[in-house]
């Protein structure tokens, strides 16, 4: 369930297929995901899960993987 | 020919459910813009280092006199664990931020070749690193609002220079870059950045000035009266305010045409 949140949320940020393969998403890496996106990213995560991330969160979130491990610690 | 009908300027300045943190509140410049934005209807939440009891009655003032809302952080915002907590604390109890006011600031006089590496130190990290310290912990919650609007208090030494106040004008320039660099960097999420660079206010910060630099500052001003706090508090209104929302990247001088 949260996987598919944070999902949703690369696609509506980066603007990418749903079939997108998530192994692929990587920070500097994708070509959608530089600094400016992914501070967009983050912002999206925010609101998605009413939440706000910690710094050392968002500097450490360099996949989306890693992303969908941040956001479950923020699910009541 | 079409008469196209303006909203009062009233209604403009409505401020109401919106929220507004402004550093360095407990008194002075700080507060007054408090209370200017609470008298709009703006919930506020104040913010001191030191004298909680004294920030404590300032916002127990605010709810009495404007009914609204306010919450009280207490820490010194050079710590980015201090914002970092008073972005939290914003969130868990707004959810929401509209208005970033850097007013936290200290001036500590020196001349060159007398200043301690921790006068120097002290009034960098207040002046400056304060600023940034919740311009990042806050972009993200003003990115949320419909309208957000970070306002940085810096200073005419900051445009102009003073002798005595080489690191203080320093420290005030960098406001006023960051104030353009974060502008252009948060025009896209619908931020505006700008700073109001306030002349000579009675505040307690110039209670110390003698007297006959006192009147040799008068002199140079202008209009001929010292600066109020609540001439800085109604630009901050402006600024904070949809009379503004197309302004950004801005430094206002409020000193009534002050020379230095």
């Amino acid at each position: 369930m949260v996987e598919q949140r944070v999902f949703k949320v690369f696609v509506e940020v980066f603007d990418i297929p749903t079939d997108e393969d998530k192994s692929k998403l990587h920070y500097n890496e994708h070509p959608k995901w530089d600094s400016l996106a992914h501070m967009a990213l983050v912002a999206g995560l925010e609101t998605e899960f009413d939440c706000m991330l910690d710094m050392d969160e968002i500097l450490d979130m360099s996949s989306f993987e890693i992303a969908v491990k941040t956001m479950e610690n923020h699910v009541d | 020919m079409s008469i196209k009908s303006e909203p009062h300027a009233g209604n403009l300045c409505n401020l109401q459910d919106r929220v507004a943190v402004v550093t360095g509140s407990s008194r002075g410049i700080g507060f007054e813009i408090a209370r200017v934005l609470a008298s709009q209807g703006c919930n506020i939440v104040l913010n001191g280092v030191s004298n909680e009891s004294a920030i404590e009655a300032a916002a127990e003032t605010l709810r009495q006199d404007y009914g609204v809302d306010v919450l009280c952080c207490f820490g010194d915002v050079s710590d980015a664990s201090v914002t970092a907590d008073m972005a939290k604390a914003v969130f868990k109890k707004f959810k929401r931020l509209d208005v970033l006011v850097n007013n936290a600031g200290i001036l500590d006089d020196g001349l060159l070749g007398m200043m301690t590496q921790d006068q120097i130190n002290r009034t960098l990290d207040i002046n400056v690193k304060g600023p940034i310290n919740t311009m990042q912990a806050f972009s993200r919650l003003l990115a949320r609002s419909p309208s957000g609007s970070i306002i940085n208090i810096s200073s005419i030494i900051g445009r102009e220079g003073n002798r005595g106040q080489v690191v203080y004008g320093a420290s005030k320039a960098a406001v006023i870059g960051a104030t353009y660099s974060a502008a252009k960097e948060l025009a896209a999420q619908n931020i505006r950045v700008n700073s109001i660079a306030p002349g000579y206010i009675k505040t307690d910060m110039i209670s110390a000035v003698p007297e006959d630099t006192h009147q040799e500052r008068l002199d140079s001003i202008a209009m001929k009266r010292i600066g109020q706090a609540e001439d800085v508090a109604r630009t901050a209104l402006f600024l904070a305010s949809d009379l503004s929302l197309y302004v950004t990247g801005q430094v206002i001088g409020v000193d009534g045409g002050m020379l230095i």
